[in-house]
């Protein structure tokens, strides 16, 4: 198997407080983090708020200060976010939302990028009629839709996905995760996906990295992390989802 | 102690015959815990609402009847509604971060529906809010007392909520997803904890959500709702292995389970 992606060593901290006369607290929020990712896997994240599941994406991302290397093997990573409700520009059209990503990119003409975008949105299962409307005349599925088109346009081969379904209806969460694993079978995909739902995580991941406080507890296939969870805190994290 | 007959609400901004909610009926015991799912848009946080009058008649008709505790709500005056809304029916909304005054401190927020009604010295109120917070297990009551919202994470600034719901001791605690912002393991707490206020005061919970996975840990009974109507309800157990409905069935269906695999 190709690695796509390796962490090595990282830590990172996040200072509090402080002013000009005193340096405040660090905390440190990532504590020496070691990960490799396949080609072509689907490795689960899993942790609660404040474990450090976000900032390690973000540290993936070059988003976020960090000590430490992240080798990545492939070109623009991206990423798609929780809430489809403020991770889009209101004024923007559907249309020019997934092109800004191509327009940023620089690389086509007015004319391509028009039909990569019309292929994008189609591949997302949004019609025409969605594609001169602004991001409220959507509903939240459609909007995580928008947002998941605007970041393959680019066509990575690293998609992060933090939280992508956790804020959506039951019936709506179903079909956004077979449109993310339709996607990644005909774009070749390797998926980081982020989610405090063990259940969801079962359904889609290979593989899978429990984090609590900054650090990787375990790390284990997901059928073996199910059938023998190492710690209490995966154990607690499977009751919860029972 | 709940009953609701043909509930019927059209907001003005909609045009005429397009109901939030198409006549639906609803009967609660007291004491019982009762499920309220259907997806977004589909007329549990209206009907919510509607039970609490919180919707301002200016934008909002509703119809039909609403008895609780053999009051006529729809013909209550202004006094009996107001000791209605603060003292007898409390409500716990989805986001724990936006439903709290950011510039307020945490104490006087638990207690402000006792400083709303006149009730109590300040001292009395005081230990009264410190009481319901030990209710909600909150560890160190008396310093979180003078804590800010934004010192708090969500399941705890969830617990102040629900301190600040039963301070009052109300007969009906109307929960609006208050869970559905939090980590996995923390909602398992707060329904524990529901659940303990259930049992040992005795108070009727009328818990809303979409995940009808989290709806069955909690309640005896629940409604299906969708478009505005209840299409089915019943002992919790019998829906969720023996749906009858077509659209029951797929709420059901769509909970990811470890089932399968995509």
């Amino acid at each position: 198997m190709e690695p796509i992606l390796e962490i090595r060593n990282v830590n990172s901290f996040y200072r509090i407080g402080g002013s000009a006369f005193s340096k405040g607290r660090t905390v440190q929020v990532l504590k020496n983090i070691n990960l490799t990712l396949y080609q072509g896997e689907v490795l689960g994240l899993v942790g609660e708020s404040g474990s450090g599941k976000s900032t390690l994406a973000k540290s993936i991302l070059g988003m976020t200060e960090y000590e430490g290397e992240i080798i990545h093997h492939s070109r623009r990573p991206q990423m798609v976010f929780q809430d489809p409700y403020s991770s889009l520009n209101p004024a923007f059209s559907i249309r020019r939302i997934v092109e800004e990503p191509l327009i940023i990119y620089g690389k086509y003409n007015g004319a391509e990028r028009r039909q990569r975008v019309e292929e994008m949105l189609a591949a997302v299962g949004l019609g025409p009629e969605f594609h001169d409307r602004k991001p409220r005349e959507l509903s939240g599925g459609q909007r995580q839709r928008v947002s998941i088109a605007a970041a393959m346009i680019v066509r990575p081969r690293l998609v992060i996905l933090d939280e992508a379904v956790s804020a959506l209806d039951v019936t709506i969460q179903d079909q956004i995760l077979d449109l993310l694993m339709k996607l990644r079978r005909e774009y070749d995909l390797t998926y980081l996906f982020i989610s405090h739902d063990l259940n969801v995580i079962y359904q889609c991941c290979d593989r899978v990295i429990v984090m609590k406080k900054g650090e990787i507890l375990e790390e284990n296939t997901v059928d073996g992390l199910f059938e023998n969870p190492r710690h209490e805190y995966t154990r607690q994290l499977l009751r919860a989802a029972e | 102690m709940l009953d609701i007959k043909d509930l019927r609400v059209h907001f003005r901004s909609e045009p005429p015959g397009k109901d939030a909610v198409k006549g639906i009926s609803l009967h609660m015991e007291s004491g019982e815990i009762l499920g309220l799912v259907g997806e977004s848009g589909s007329g549990k946080t209206v009907t919510a609402m509607a039970l609490s009058s919180l919707l301002p008649n200016a934008r909002a008709e509703i119809t039909g009847k609403i008895t609780f505790n053999g009051m006529d709500v729809f013909s209550a005056t202004r006094e009996e509604l107001r000791a209605l809304r603060g003292q007898s029916i409390s409500v716990v909304f989805q986001e724990p971060m936006t439903s709290m005054d950011p510039t307020m401190r945490i104490g006087p927020q638990v207690e402000e529906s006792l400083t709303v009604h006149g009730l109590y010295t300040p001292e009395e109120r005081k230990q009264r809010a410190i009481q319901a917070m030990r209710d909600a297990e909150l560890p160190d009551p008396e310093s979180l007392y003078r804590k800010y919202p934004h010192e708090l994470s969500g399941g705890m600034l969830q617990r102040a909520m629900i301190a600040a719901a039963i301070i009052c001791d109300p007969v009906l605690l109307i929960c609006d997803e208050p869970t559905t912002a939090l980590d996995v393991t923390v909602q398992e707490g707060i329904l524990n904890l529901l659940k303990k206020i259930n049992r040992e005061k005795g108070t009727g919970i009328l818990f809303i959500s979409h995940n009808l996975h989290v709806v069955r840990k909690l309640c005896t009974r629940v409604a299906v709702m969708c478009r505005g109507e209840v299409v089915e309800t019943g002992d919790v157990d019998q829906v969720f292995f023996h749906p009858q409905q077509e659209y029951t069935k797929r709420l059901i269906a769509a909970i990811p389970t470890r089932n399968r695999k995509r």
